[in-house]
């Protein structure tokens, strides 16, 4: 057997945090051979990120290797000197990061960014320049030169990750680690960067250690993949064995968790993982996952569970291995029953001619474009498109935080709504509330839990102070937040609390609509299954109407009726959720839908969309995909698609198309 | 760039007026009486009144601005009250003497708290940014007058060092100047050097902090070339400002120092002419420091903007 490039072998890490070292990792051991690509999953602050850094023996100020070895072929990196280390940095090992314009240095242009790998593998300065020229062709950035004389804060998220690959390559590199490398970029970016780096390293023999909490990515990219919880690997073994039959407690809650194949509100709540992961450096005597597992039995409480190997390398640190695939469901199966039936019940929202323009550096930008659609009480509409397709603003424009154009019509149970927020009563605005994605920044860090909720409830519900207090109570309660913890401060929540104190400060004064902005993006899987599930109950219970934001499609999916799909400020195509995802679509949405990776079921076929999205300071003529549209070619319709933009029109009952290409030509070439 | 620039200095000539006009009125409403001052609390008041005719102090006070306005729009910053001369001829050769002081002590202060401070950020936690760090801030607390005292007893008096004049007369070389002025100087940089230091040291902690020098190091380079390459620049952008809005503590400073070290310089008249209530030396002199300080900022800001490529860009927009 060969040497494997990386090892980890029984490695402990420990954070010393107030003078007290807590466990980070506690003692994980994986190995990647030749040419494998290995991936790491599990919820944040698991140790994922911790594995990757300790593997290139880079840790925070207050981080150490405790015991342990990171073999990377065969040689223990924690015991080489300075200057070994800097060499395998240098010419062995390649790193590519989260958030890859935080990554790049923001003083230097990229040109010599990318040339300084070179020039530190001993070429001379003018070779390198030349020699990152090459390195940016090949992470197929269409314009090198121009891209070299720019500053980091000039390029797309996708853009910066690429030239962050280029440099991580420039060495050909035995190992290349991937830190949540797509966290942040649009899937059809994602899907780009993704086919990029596999075709990059395929047949170079490069290993992989591949970071990430996205199971449909790591599904994509990894031969193996290693599950971690609280610091200890409780599962390993082959992608698909993992994925499809997984048989520790935690991986299998960890996939009931995530909203795919179908998955529907009106079907079924998600599951959850009850309670919460241990604290940083937590003593854990016996299993890592025992407070919250199903299946736990005493022995669970006192000793270590062993690594019991399944079968082909499949491994699970498990007491009661063969009965977590039987783990009992945390929350009921029974479908979800709406108090009023929302398919007869009439208009909550109707939008028309709908539009919104900036006015830039002199210059009239236009964001929103003639968005016409309607939503019933009840209902909930999923918006979903690439970063800068209008979703955001369209959200704020309905909030009165934008004002629309003149002309734009909106109006909420056949009223129009005031434009801006200061022309509302305040019964229209606590009629229209939003969820934010982030509630660190949403929520007021100086005031109670019961105070956030207590004002908005004073404003928005018109009721005195007193009687605030104890309907912010009521409504925390209704959101699962603790008693115990309505005196605490934003700061002291976990996050998937902080959102349910947001919710419930959306719903002090009882809306009609909520405009959630991708308000789980920001948590884990298992959290966001809760707050989903929330969503879901509280329609049920008052008859809300939700607008839902989400880059997430199966999230979208989940929660959706119906769903808007937007690109450039325009709606490209709306309709039943089912229709929209099933299809015919529009190639828009087909692109979109392609992009996603299936973490079940066999691959789909990738429709790529070429290039960016324009800016819409000029948007293309005629068709606004027609650039980068997918299907335009093939459909012999260029000249129109090039010359004049398509209406809105219904294909079939309830569904809307943006597009010139017949409905069934679409269907046929879809196939 | 240009328009930038040009949209900067609109800003500051505002500032400028501002800071003077109010100075004025201020001035104005301050208790006592330049007549009665120059003339003596006994003299007749049939005198006073006629001086304070002569001196234009009866007109009404929007008269006296405008024409103070006016004049000095013109260039004429009038004439002093107490010595009887034009304002001009009295403060320049001042400003001279405290601009050798201010240069000196910024071209001390400046290159050593900034490498004091990056010293002190690269070796976090160590022994030698303690000394720095604490040291600087001790330094800073106590007022420059009090070092300025000390120094003058300790360096100047018993060990004889350094002379505890600042002044050696006119008609003296430039070295002979320069070696009267370390020890005010010094003083000046006790009280600078924690400030600008701490700054430059937060900036290479928050450089060295970052996902970009992470990525420097993991590229394998070495910690030197780590430094000098994506640290030093992005550490210093924050210290640039700093040290601009230092400038009003420097010429603060400079009133007090150049008090204890007996030099003649414009603190030294600025001082003066409050104590005798001469308003056109005191109204041009804090016309001067507006200038200094609007100018320093000025600067400062487009040094950032030039250094600073998401600044630059921004404004070339």
């Amino acid at each position: 057997m060969s040497t494997p490039t990386l090892e980890l072998r029984d490695l402990r890490v420990t954070y010393t945090v107030r003078g007290i070292d807590r466990d980070v990792l506690r003692g994980i051991s994986f190995a990647i051979k030749p040419g494998e690509s290995y991936g790491l999953v599990g919820e944040s602050g698991c140790g994922k990120s911790t594995a990757a850094y300790a593997s290139m023996r880079y840790l925070p100020r207050n981080g150490q290797i405790v015991s342990g070895q990171v073999l990377f072929e065969g040689r223990d990196m924690t015991s080489v000197s300075d200057a070994e280390i800097r060499e395998m940095r240098r010419s062995a090992i390649g790193m590519v990061y989260q958030n890859p314009i935080a990554a790049l240095n923001p003083t230097i242009r990229i040109g010599e960014q990318v040339a300084e790998s070179f020039t530190m593998l001993g070429h001379g300065s003018k070779e390198a320049l030349e020699l990152a020229e090459e390195a940016l062709k090949r992470v197929q950035i269409a314009d090198p030169k121009r891209v070299m004389r720019r500053y980091p804060h000039q390029l797309s998220g996708g853009m910066a990750q690429r030239v962050v690959i280029a440099m991580a390559l420039a060495s050909n590199p035995r190992l290349l680690i991937l830190d949540e490398p797509t966290t942040g970029l649009d899937a059809t970016v994602e899907a780009e960067v993704l086919d990029l780096v596999r075709g990059l390293i395929k047949d170079s023999g490069t290993s992989i250690l591949f970071i990430s909490h996205n199971l449909g990515v790591i599904r994509s990219m990894c031969d193996r993949v290693g599950v971690l919880y609280a610091g200890a690997l409780v599962e390993e073994g082959e992608t698909e064995t993992i994925l499809q039959n997984p048989n520790h407690p935690y991986t299998v809650g960890l996939m009931r968790c995530i909203p795919r194949g179908g998955l529907h509100k009106r079907l079924a709540h998600l599951d959850t993982i009850p309670g919460t992961p241990p604290p940083l450096g937590s003593e854990l005597p016996g299993c890592v996952f025992v407070d919250r597992c199903a299946i736990a039995q005493d022995v669970c409480r006192t000793t270590p569970p062993p690594l019991v190997d399944l079968r082909n390398g499949h491994f699970s640190r498990c007491h009661f291995n063969e009965q977590a695939v039987n783990l009992p469901r945390t929350v009921g199966s029974a479908p979800l029953q709406q108090k009023t039936d929302s398919s007869h019940s009439k208009e909550l929202l109707t939008i028309a001619h709908l539009s919104k323009t900036f006015s830039q550096d002199d210059q009239e930008v236009r964001v929103l474009t003639d968005v016409t659609m309607s939503l019933a009480r009840g209902e909930t509409l999923g918006l979903v498109g690439e970063s800068g397709s209008g979703k955001t603003t369209l959200a704020k424009t309905l909030l009165g935080i934008f004002e629309p154009d003149e002309g734009s019509i909106v109006t909420l149970e056949g009223r129009q709504l005031g434009k801006g927020i200061a022309d509302r009563t305040a019964h229209e605005v606590g009629s229209v509330q939003i969820v934010f994605q982030n509630p660190d920044s949403a929520l007021n860090r100086r005031h109670s839990v019961t105070r956030i909720v207590a004002r908005a409830v004073e404003k928005l519900a018109g009721k005195p102070k007193r009687e605030s207090e104890d309907r912010a109570q009521e409504l925390l309660n209704s959101m699962s937040v603790d008693p115990v913890l309505h005196s605490a401060r934003p700061a002291q929540l976990s996050g998937g609390l902080k959102q349910r104190v947001a919710i419930a400060r959306s719903f002090a004064g009882s809306p009609k609509l909520v405009v959630c902005d991708e308000p789980t993006s920001a948590l884990d899987v298992s959290v966001q299954a809760n707050i989903l599930n929330l969503l879901a109950d509280l329609q049920a219970n008052e008859n809300v109407s939700y607008v839902f934001i989400s880059h997430d499609l199966g999230v979208v999916r989940y929660l959706s009726d119906r769903i808007a799909v937007m690109y450039l400020g325009r709606i490209m195509e709306l309709g039943a959720a089912e229709e929209v995802f099933n299809g015919p679509h529009h190639p828009y949405t087909e692109a979109l839908v392609s992009s996603v990776p299936a973490i079940d079921g066999s691959p789909r076929a990738r429709i790529r969309l070429g290039g960016e999205v324009p800016s819409p300071a000029s948007p293309p003529t005629g068709c606004v995909l027609n650039p980068r549209c997918p299907r335009m070619a093939a459909s012999g319709l260029a000249h129109k698609c090039t010359s004049e933009e398509p209406e809105l029109r219904e294909v079939s009952p309830g569904h809307f198309m943006r597009c010139h290409i017949p409905v069934e030509q679409l269907r046929t070439m879809q196939g | 760039m240009l328009k930038y620039v040009a949209k900067r200095l609109g800003l500051a000539l505002l500032t400028v007026f501002v800071v003077t006009t109010a100075i004025f009125f201020m001035t104005n409403i301050l208790p006592g009486d330049p007549a009665t001052r120059i003339l003596g609390n006994l003299a007749e008041p049939e005198n006073v009144a006629k001086l304070r005719k002569d001196l234009g102090l009866d007109r009404p006070l929007l008269a006296q601005y405008w024409t103070w306005l006016s004049n000095t729009l013109q260039g004429d910053l009038g004439n002093s009250i107490q010595h009887r001369v034009p304002v001009v001829d009295y403060i320049l050769p001042a400003i001279g003497l405290s601009l050798r002081l201010a240069a000196i002590a910024f071209l001390l202060t400046v290159p050593l708290s900034i490498i004091g401070g990056i010293t002190a950020g690269v070796m976090r936690g160590k022994p030698v940014d303690r000394v720095i760090t604490v040291g600087g801030l001790s330094a800073a607390v106590v007022p420059e007058f009090v070092w300025a005292v000390l120094l003058v007893l300790i360096v100047g008096v018993r060990l004889k060092w350094l002379p505890t004049s600042a002044y050696p007369g006119p008609d003296e070389g430039l070295l002979t100047y320069v070696y009267h002025l370390i020890l005010p100087s010094i003083a000046l940089v006790l009280v600078l050097f924690g400030y600008i230091s701490r700054i430059a040291r937060a900036g290479v902690i928050e450089a060295f902090d970052s996902d970009y020098v992470r990525t420097a190091t993991l590229k394998g380079l070495p910690r030197r070339k780590v430094v000098n390459k994506h640290v030093l620049r992005n550490a210093l952008l924050p210290s640039i400002a700093v040290i601009a809005s230092q400038v009003p503590y420097l010429i603060g400073g400079l009133v007090a120092v150049e008090r204890v070290f007996n030099y003649p310089g414009f603190g030294t008249i600025l001082i003066k002419a409050v104590q005798y209530r001469d308003y056109p030396v005191l109204q041009s002199s804090v016309l001067i420091v507006a200038v200094v300080i609007v100018l320093a900022q000025l600067i400062a800001d487009i040094l950032f903007a030039v250094l600073n490529p998401r600044i630059r860009q921004g404004i070339e927009r």
